[in-house]
């Protein structure tokens, strides 16, 4: 019995092809929009490979990439195919490759699947780059003359002004690093000796953000240093002051940009794969009556050859 | 003798409507392209009105949405009378139209071209209104607590990092104003009143500037207070030190922003003008092709096209006289009713 027979003539017949040639066109429609949000999410994560420590994987745009040229020449093959199956005479030298062919896209939607849980499950992935890289970011922040790091403080500052954050959890990830070069410290000073001293490490902490934590919606004008010491300021308590400085982290910014942007790529393929299973049956579909045709007309044309024959042996 | 005379059989005939249809949706989309810049263009004063005293002039925006709704209009139209001139049965409804929307379109022609020189001429009230109004906003910098003004420190803050430019000329401006609001200083303490006493308005002025200028690209952390004190900061010289803060001033950031973007849509109309004038010349070869038929009955008889029908000259003392004429319609007619009297 075979799975979901359906009767067909001439008319629907037509009507089959044509709706199956336009599914194929949104098919290479869409396969184009997979291969760009590859290509910008491959420049994305470029951009801010140095807050990913240069180590972040690139196999989801990648693999995007590789599945939207896919798609797109799948289904270009498929539409030229569907064009032509109209026309018997051309559709006879495509009949020989459509079983390879439907094989093809059956393991292509697997690619897709594949694709899916990936754009899914990577997130983690760039989470823990992201929490590492961030880290790292801080702490080089004033090796602006060192060969490889020397951008690493305007990057860090144009993201903490784009993403509006400060810090890798909260701006006080800032008190625990140095995040000002030795190039800049009067070390004869006492003040600087003292802080030096403070610590095991002999680093210069202070309590104070650099200017690009800075909110511009804040009332008053930004409040980068000594932020914990109410005195220093006037009418200033650090407890309530809320928008004085980003209080969000930029990890938990960064994450939440890129997790979107991988989600709603996921969501596309899903919806990739459940166009690509019904242009994938509809494809069938065509193919099972085309080859009952082939077979009707065979035993039509060599029952007639039957009837030439006894017709001639009559006559002789 | 007609202006630029050209024979037609019916095969140029058919390839000339077709050329002008084609090149009339072109210009369609030319229209749409028009309007959706001036609506760009509106959006983007909008944007930063508050910078410009919320009084920056909207004509010139108004007028290229205008102009784009009735090219999209006109072109329409023509299209649908260029597609009906391959039927004579159909372009027959056409025809008395045609000689007005064709003076329609020569008006139109001469309007695109007063709208793409306003584009490059309102560039100078421009300049005045943004320098006014960023000497203004940064006045009101510290206003965060007046209603109408509460937002004009956020929107200078995001214009300076956006544009990268510090001040209305450049970073000295903010020595001369009070910027920081007074809600803020301690006026019992001994510094801030001497600052104060110090000038003829009572300002707490100071040499520093709000973090908005600092240049993320500066290999040290942001210098904001004292500039011009050396000694303040270690191995500081504010004479030579150039990635601190950014150097260009406001007004000449946000001019030649704007100033590009109506360059920009200048030069494009310009060009969509002489896609215009083409189309309306086309449709002129089209409707006198059309009426000088050698043999009316047979649409296959041969037929001549031209833009105008005598010389530019001819044509325009036709126009003066007829002009004159309908002036003077009604003194001739009393001139002749005494003549009619005398001679009886």
């Amino acid at each position: 019995m075979p799975f979901m027979p359906v009767k067909f003539n001439l008319q629907k017949r037509v009507k089959l092809a044509q709706g199956l040639w336009m599914l194929y066109w949104l098919s290479v429609i869409v396969g184009i929009v997979i291969f760009s949000l590859g290509i910008f999410f491959k420049i994305e994560l470029r951009k801010r490979s140095e807050l990913m420590d240069n180590n972040e994987s690139h196999l989801v745009p990648n693999l995007l990439i590789l599945v939207g040229a896919l798609a797109c020449a799948i289904n270009a093959f498929g539409g030229k195919v569907c064009h032509d199956s109209l026309d018997p005479m051309k559709f006879t030298k495509w009949k020989p490759m459509l079983k390879p062919y439907l094989l093809t896209c059956c393991s292509f939607n697997v690619l897709l699947l594949l694709t899916a849980l990936l754009c899914f499950l990577m997130q983690f992935a760039v989470y823990l780059t992201l929490a590492e890289g961030l880290k790292n970011g801080i702490k080089f922040y004033k090796d602006t003359d060192t060969p490889g790091r020397c951008f690493m403080k305007r990057t860090l500052d144009m993201t903490q002004i784009e993403f509006r954050c400060c810090g890798n959890n909260n701006y006080r990830d800032w008190f625990e690093v140095q995040w000002i070069s030795n190039r800049y410290l009067d070390m004869s000073n006492d003040e600087v000796k003292d802080r030096v001293f403070s610590n095991v490490e002999g680093k210069f902490l202070m309590d104070s953000v650099p200017f690009s934590c800075c909110n511009p919606g804040s009332p008053r004008p930004c409040i980068q240093h000594h932020l914990t010491n109410n005195s220093a300021h006037y009418d200033y308590d650090h407890r309530t002051e809320e928008l004085n400085i980003w209080t969000h982290g930029c990890r938990e910014a960064l994450f939440s940009y890129y997790s979107s942007m991988m989600n709603s790529m996921g969501a596309l393929i899903i919806i990739t794969i459940l166009l690509e299973l019904e242009v994938l049956s509809l494809e069938r579909t065509q193919e099972k009556f085309f080859s009952f045709k082939s077979r009707s007309s065979q035993q039509h044309s060599s029952s007639k050859l039957t009837s030439e024959l006894k017709h001639t042996t009559l006559i002789a | 003798m007609a202006l630029m005379l050209v024979k037609f059989d019916l095969k140029k005939r058919v390839k000339l409507a077709q050329t002008v249809w084609f090149m009339y949706w072109f210009a369609v989309m030319a229209g749409v392209l028009v309007f959706s810049m001036g609506l760009f263009f509106k959006i983007e004063l909008r944007k930063r009105s508050e910078l410009m005293d919320n009084n920056e002039s909207h004509i010139l925006p108004n007028l290229l949405i205008f102009m784009g709704l009735i090219a999209c209009g006109i072109n329409a139209f023509g299209g649908k009378v260029c597609y009906d001139s391959l039927d004579p049965t159909k372009f027959v409804k056409w025809k008395p139209m045609l000689k007005t929307f064709l003076v329609f379109c020569v008006v139109f022609n001469a309007l695109l071209i007063v709208t793409a020189l306003m584009c490059f001429v309102m560039k100078i009230p421009l300049q005045f209104t943004l320098s006014e109004g960023l000497k203004n906003g940064m006045r009101y910098y510290k206003d965060t607590d007046t209603p109408g003004r509460c937002y004009m420190k956020r929107t200078l803050d995001l214009m300076q990092m956006e544009f990268r430019c510090c001040g209305n000329d450049h970073y000295r401006d903010w020595f001369e104003i009070q910027w920081v609001s007074n809600r803020y200083l301690d006026f019992s303490a001994k510094e801030v009143k001497d600052r104060l006493g110090s000038n003829v308005d009572g300002q707490y002025l100071m040499d520093g500037v709000p973090f908005s200028c600092c240049n993320p690209s500066s290999p040290r952390p942001c210098i904001q207070m004292q500039m011009t004190n050396n000694s303040a900061h270690y191995s500081y010289d504010h004479y030579t030190e150039e990635l601190n803060v950014w150097k260009r001033g406001c007004r000449e950031a946000l001019l030649s922003y704007y100033g590009g973007m109506m360059n920009t849509i200048g030069a494009l109309v310009f060009l969509i003008t002489l896609l215009e004038v083409a189309v309306t010349v086309g449709l002129q070869y089209v409707d006198t092709s059309l009426s000088t038929l050698a043999n009316p009955e047979d649409p296959e008889s041969e037929s001549e096209g031209w833009i105008l029908e005598k010389t530019v000259k001819e044509t325009f003392t036709d126009i003066m006289a007829k002009m004159k004429a309908t002036g003077k319609g009604g003194k001739v007619e009393e001139g002749g009713e005494e003549g009619v009297a005398t001679v009886s």
